[in-house]
């Protein structure tokens, strides 16, 4: 079986894929994983994922130019600055 | 424990863990696949650093150091048990190998860590921590193994070299774990000439230039 592993550096961080170990089951994966992605105190926690649970998606039906969905020029810092404004939640 | 059989006593540990991380690290780059290559060759690494903290305490209290008591002894002052001193190029023996060592270092480091010897009980403690993990992965493998009949054969061969590990009153403890009987234990004392061999690679580079600093 192929386990993914995913990376979290530091508490809170996001996990982050790693890499993969080939493995025969799970406590296999757990004790070689800890020493490929954690053995140097690299990592404060690991997913191990079997391969064949992750939901892959690759396709895109992009039939239309969409370009005005984009956000690309807007800028919402002056928006967001009259909001907390108007909350009484200004930071500073 | 008067000094020099404290020493001894280290010296047993010490050489143990040298000379079993020495034949593991054979393994790597050869071993059965990339992730037990990475294991095995950190869990060879882990076994040397313990030996090298037992050199530490044994070297203080010779008036020496570390690398002195690793190296520079002649093959036959080593005191590690035959078990570890074999060389074993076959995945079964060395799993077998690494199972029951695994399980003789559990009974003595239970006895070290309740000894009235405080630094060595702390040390037996610290060691005992990275041993939970070589532990999990020698289980994990005679688990999957257990009904091989090769792995089953070198369990039994080494059987009486796993009972050479441990003090004569520790072996019943050993027996109960494995579930195996007690034999005549190949005692720690005399050496097979794997050691010699072992030896002469493992000291080479420090002979070749005797007093160096690296």
């Amino acid at each position: 079986m192929i386990f993914e592993v995913f990376r979290q550096e530091k508490k809170g961080q996001p996990f982050t894929h790693a890499g993969s170990v080939v493995a025969p089951d799970a406590a296999f994966a757990d004790a070689w994983a800890r020493e490929q992605y954690g053995r140097r105190g690299e990592s404060e926690a690991l997913w191990l994922v079997p391969r064949d649970a992750v939901h892959q998606v690759t396709e895109w039906a992009d039939e239309f130019d969409l370009k005005y969905r984009r956000v690309d020029g807007y800028s919402i810092k002056e928006r967001l600055r009259i909001a907390r404004e108007r909350a009484g939640t200004a930071s500073s | 424990m008067p000094g020099n059989a404290r020493a001894q006593l280290l010296l047993d540990l010490a050489d143990d863990e040298l000379i079993l991380g020495w034949r593991d690290s054979e393994w790597t780059g050869i071993a059965p696949t990339l992730e037990e290559d990475v294991a095995f060759s950190s869990i060879a690494q882990n076994e040397i650093g313990h030996a090298r903290a037992l050199y530490e305490l044994a070297a203080a209290e010779l008036g020496t150091n570390a690398d002195a008591l690793a190296f520079d002894r002649e093959p036959d002052e080593y005191r590690c048990a035959p078990l570890v001193e074999l060389h074993l190029m076959d995945w079964a023996h060395t799993i077998a190998r690494r199972y029951l060592y695994e399980e003789a270092d559990r009974v003595r480091l239970d006895a070290l860590k309740a000894s009235d010897d405080v630094e060595l009980a702390g040390l037996a403690a610290k060691i005992d921590r990275e041993e939970t993990y070589h532990r999990l992965h020698a289980e994990m493998w005679a688990g999957r193994l257990r009904d091989e009949p090769r792995f089953r054969d070198a369990v039994e061969e080494l059987w009486p070299y796993a009972l050479g590990v441990l003090a004569p009153e520790q072996r019943a403890e050993l027996a109960r774990r494995v579930g195996l009987e007690p034999v005549d234990a190949k005692e720690r004392g005399s050496h097979t000439s794997e050691l010699a061999e072992l030896w002469n690679e493992m000291t080479e580079v420090r002979r070749s230039a005797p007093g160096a600093t690296w």
